[in-house]
Formats: structure tokens, sequence, C-alpha cells
């Protein structure tokens, strides 16, 4: 199961900080969710960086963003 | 187009729409000033009486405006608030008293050192020195905490705000004042302020251009993204001022502006500061507010009042430097952000990360 995370409503750049803090205290994968674009490509990036896998998959006006390690 | 190139688009046409601005008549270096621009609407309003900063300038609500339009095109418009906002409020008032000690937003500060302003380098390294002691808190749970959806009407209502200051800028009634002398007095014509306040507007909204973002986001994962947006403004200023012969190196006899270094440095400290603290700088703000961020609107009354109340105690710097009201007014801002980054270091937002987000 991967660790999920909740961002949604957080103003920047909390959403990459709570993202940032769960990828260093675990190893899983993590599942982030966030409620607008802007923290979804903040996150994707984040990730891309660190040279994770990621995947967004739209949850009503919601995304979830799949970081896969 | 990717985001790399949205972003970099996006500063350059923001550097050479300042400064074209300035060609068509607005302040020396003020081709776009978000803190000088909300202080004049202020004056306009009559919330302060200082009468050579009074117009109701287009361009503010032409960034509201413009981000409201594309961001309803592209679906990215939603209504919520209800984090924080008196906090906010207060961040934005004193994000403003920075900015009028230092004489200038984030942006002008760039606008400034594209035009040879060297007084801007001392304000680069105290907003440099606020973000990174902001970062601080927030890297130790500092959080205003969640914001909401909200009815779709609560975000219509800033750009309503929005119409109605461009409805008092083309009437103009008598009672919105308009300064005969000083910079209030100096203003590109109004549609092209307009048209080039909704094309910023819209550019920011795609870009999530901020000045603040831009060195936050060095500090804190080592990410150029939005610095790329910082620089372009800056090299495409630059080029233009050298081109059009207003590039003119100096700390003394800078228009708008002050060489008192201690001043500048806090001035643009605090500014930081509080940007980091709200998650975006003043430009940021208005984009965010006409995207339905009913807490960003608030900040933006935030940022009006704390103009109005700048020019009303004395606060705001002049070309001849900073006043003592001015010096106590950034002092008790540093210490009022530092009460409200240490009250807000708060463990919810963590203990609420946890969740099924498949429910």
């Amino acid at each position: 199961m991967p660790k999920k995370v909740d961002a949604r409503g957080l103003s920047c750049p909390q959403p990459v900080i709570v993202t940032k803090k769960a990828l260093e205290t675990s190893k899983e994968d993590l599942e982030v969710l966030v409620d607008n674009t802007t923290a979804r490509d903040n996150i994707v990036r984040f990730a891309k960086n660190l040279g994770c896998k990621t995947e967004v998959v739209e949850q009503g006006q919601d995304f979830i963003i799949k970081v896969m390690r | 187009m990717d985001q790399k190139k949205v972003v970099i688009a996006a500063g350059s046409i923001v550097g050479a729409l300042s400064v074209a601005l300035m060609f068509l008549g607005n302040p020396p270096n003020m081709g776009i000033c978000v803190a000088c621009f909300i202080r004049d609407i202020a004056g306009a309003l009559g919330l302060h009486r200082a009468e050579i900063v009074q117009y109701m300038r287009p361009e503010i609500p032409g960034f509201i405006l413009g981000a409201f339009i594309i961001s309803l095109i592209s679906g990215e418009f939603y209504a919520r608030g209800g984090s924080s906002p008196l906090t906010r409020f207060i961040l934005g008032f004193f994000v403003m008293i920075g900015s009028l000690v230092f004489l200038g937003c984030p942006l002008r500060m760039v606008l400034r050192l594209a035009a040879g302003d060297w007084n801007a380098i001392i304000g680069i390294l105290g907003f440099i020195v606020g973000i990174w002691v902001g970062l601080y808190f927030l890297r130790n749970g500092f959080s205003l905490g969640r914001s909401y959806k909200m009815d779709r009407g609560n975000g219509y209502i800033m750009p309503g705000i929005a119409i109605v200051f461009l409805i008092f800028g083309i009437i103009s009634p008598a009672f919105i004042f308009h300064s005969v002398e000083g910079p209030g007095s100096m203003n590109a014509p109004f549609i092209a302020a307009l048209l080039a306040g909704l094309i910023v507007g819209a550019l920011a909204q795609r870009s999530r251009l901020c000045m603040a973002g831009s060195i936050r986001d060095i500090f804190l994962i080592g990410d150029f993204h939005l610095f790329k947006g910082f620089a372009s403004i800056f090299i495409v200023a630059l080029v233009l001022n050298i081109v059009l012969g207003k590039f003119n190196p100096g700390f003394v006899g800078q228009p708008v502006a002050h060489n008192d270094f201690i001043w500048n440095f806090l001035g643009m400290f605090l500014t930081g500061y509080g940007a980091v603290l709200l998650g975006g700088c003043p430009l940021r703000q208005c984009i965010l507010s006409g995207e339905g961020d009913t807490d960003a609107a608030v900040t933006f009354m935030g940022m009006l009042v704390g103009a109005a109340f700048s020019h009303n105690f004395a606060i705001a710097a002049s070309p001849k430097g900073v006043g003592p009201n001015g010096k106590i007014a950034v002092i008790v801002g540093i210490i009022v952000l530092t009460v409200i980054a240490y009250l807000n270091i708060s463990k919810s937002v963590k203990q609420n990360e946890e969740v099924n987000v498949n429910a």
C-alpha cells in the first residue's frame, strides 16, 4: 500500500513540503491528493527532479499524484 | 508548450510590457509596481490623502481580470477560502508596508535593478533573507491551515471589485482622486495600461509567476523553475532599458527611490518574509484573487489598507529617505510576522496528512 498524503487546500509551498517530508520518512510509493493544478504541477516537477516516476489521476475536482520510486 | 517555456515567455513579456508602460507614461522604473499601484488606488479612493500618489491604475484590475478570464477558460477557476483570512489580512498589510519603505514591490525591485538602480541589490538581499527566515518556519510546520471549496459566487467578488475600479477609472467621478503632480500624475494611456494588465494577469496565471516563489523554491528544493521567470523579466527589461537609453547605473538620484541601505534591506526583508508566509508575492496574490481564492482577495484588502495607513501615518518612504514612523512600522512588522509565524506552527496539518485518498 502506498503512503497517502492529503495536501488539499494548502498554500504554496506546503504541498511540496509535505510531499518532501513523506518521501524522506518512508521508502514506499506515495499518493498525494491535491485540489489545484499549481500544486499538482509543483509536486510532479519536484518528484521528477528527484528521479521518481509520477502518474496523475483526476478524481472529481481533485488530483491524485502517484509517486513511484 | 512545456512549463519551462511558458514561464520564460511570461517573464519576457512582463519585462517588455513593464518597459513599454514606462515609455507610455508610467513613472520612471515603475512600468509595473503592484505595491505602488495598489497604493495609488488607495489614494484614488481617498483612503489616504497623499496628493502625489492618487490614481485609479487600470493595471491592477487588469491583473485580476486577466487571471479571472484565463482561469475560467482553462477551467482552473474555483472559489475557495477559509485559510486564516484575518491573519492573511495582517500579513498583506505588512507586506505593503515593507514594499512602501523600500519603494516598490518585488517586481519593481527587479525592474529597478534592470534600470541600473543599485539600491535594488540591497533590496534583493533583504528579500532573500526574509524568504529564508519565512522558510525556516515553513520547514518547521508553519501553516495558515487549509482552504476549502466555496460556492462559486464567492470567487466572483474580487473580479467584481476589479470591474468597479475600472468603472471608477473610466467615468472618474468627483470622489475619485487623480494626482496633478508626482508619480500619481504619470500614467500610460488607460486602455494601454488595462490591456497590459490583462495580458500580465493572464500570463502570470498560466505560468504561476511569483517573485517570492522563485527564490523560495531554490532554497527549499533547489528548483530554478520559477526563477527563470524572474530572470527573464530582468534580462528583457535590462536589454530594453539599455537600447532605449533608460539604463542609468548608480545608487544616487534614482527615480522614486532612496539610498538608505538599512531600510531598503529591512523593507524588502519584511516583504519577502510576509510573502513567503502568505505563499506568494503581491502580484501572485492579485492573480490568485482573480482565480477564485478569497483568502488572496482578503490579502489584497490587507495590502490596500496597509497602503492607506502607510501614507496616513507617514510610514511610506520618499526619495528623501525613510522617516521615523516608517522605521518603527518595519520593526513592528517584523515582530508581528514572527509572532504570527511562531503561533501558526501547527501539528494539525501533519496529523491530517495520512488519509485514505480513495475515499
